[in-house]
């Protein structure tokens, strides 16, 4: 089977609360030199015969990351 | 006047609302069932709050998809009143509906308390009866309630008189405080362009009787019927 894999994303500016508090635990922690924490999310997407990258772009936009606050990223099988 | 709550699976203020309108207002109400493209001929929707679809992905983003939404963006299309509570305003946010999105709550707790709301637009035909100046107290219960949207939508929603209810403290002042969840300018309730489509984080559905501690949601419930009937604001 072949997989397409998305990350999705908060934008840029747009306030991620778990990351924040990530990024303060990992620093009690001891790990000064992780400065920025931003959370997301991962899909694999398994693909029949015939899915393009056109396809999980429109999948993209239609459900699995909202426009307004989040970005995503498609990596397609080889 | 005929009313509709629409039922998702996961939703569980269908009840609070249809009760209200029901036994309180006592006023035809019916459930609209997600799965039916049917709106059995009402004048006025509420999409109560709760968890629908289990609020996987993002909270309402499955919801948009239920065939009965299709018919609920179509009546909101055509000017017909539409309320979004706490999920529900979630489900019109992702539908499109209204602009902007909800983050997770700033502290990234559930919270669940009452706040207090000034009612900045009595325009729309959910604030028409909410008396001029009011200060409406009702409970809040939600993780994602966070209200964002990008800089300039703000300005125009504030611009165009479009933020309808705000957090304040008791006194009707703003404070950091008084704001539970970390909302961009305090915003807790907007409405769409036209002013039919009225969505808010807070539950006037569990606020309309002494027992539950508060009355103030009441008028939310009863605007609708006074605009239908083309009567004035409350005074």
């Amino acid at each position: 089977m072949r997989y397409a894999r998305v990350t999705v994303r908060y934008k840029d500016g747009v306030l991620d609360p778990q990351g924040t508090t990530i990024q303060r635990a990992l620093s009690d922690l001891g790990f000064a030199q992780i400065e920025s924490v931003r959370t997301g999310r991962t899909f694999e997407l398994a693909l029949a015969e015939g899915a393009t990258r056109d396809t999980v772009e429109k999948a993209c936009r239609a459900l699995l990351a909202n426009p307004v606050i989040e970005t995503f990223e498609i990596e397609m099988p080889r | 006047m005929k009313f509709g709550v629409v039922v998702f699976p996961g939703s569980n203020c269908d009840y609070d609302a249809y009760t209200a309108i029901r036994d309180v207002l006592r006023q035809p109400v019916e459930y609209l069932w997600h799965a039916d493209a049917d709106l059995k001929g009402v004048d006025c929707i509420i999409l109560p709050g709760g968890f629908s679809y289990g609020d996987y992905l993002r909270a309402g983003a499955v919801a948009r998809f239920a065939p009965v939404l299709q018919k609920v963006v179509e009546f909101a299309r055509d000017g017909g009143p539409v309320l979004g509570i706490c999920n529900g305003f979630q489900i019109l946010l992702e539908a499109g509906l209204l602009p902007g999105a909800m983050l997770k709550n700033r502290n990234l707790r559930f919270v669940h308390r009452d706040v207090y709301l000034a009612c900045e637009n009595r325009e729309t035909p959910f604030t028409c009866a909410v008396a001029e100046g009011a200060i409406l107290r009702m409970p809040v219960s939600h993780g994602e309630g966070n209200y964002y949207a990008p800089p300039d939508v703000i300005a125009m929603l504030e611009r165009t008189n479009r933020v309808v209810f705000r957090y304040v403290a008791r006194g009707g002042e703003r404070s950091a405080a008084a704001n539970p969840n970390g909302s961009q300018n305090d915003i807790a309730g907007i409405c769409n362009e036209a002013g039919n489509v009225v969505g808010l984080m807070p539950h006037p559905d569990r606020a309309y009787e002494a027992v539950l501690g508060s009355t103030d949601g009441l008028a939310l419930f009863e605007s609708p019927i006074r605009a239908l009937r083309g009567e004035p604001c409350e005074a």
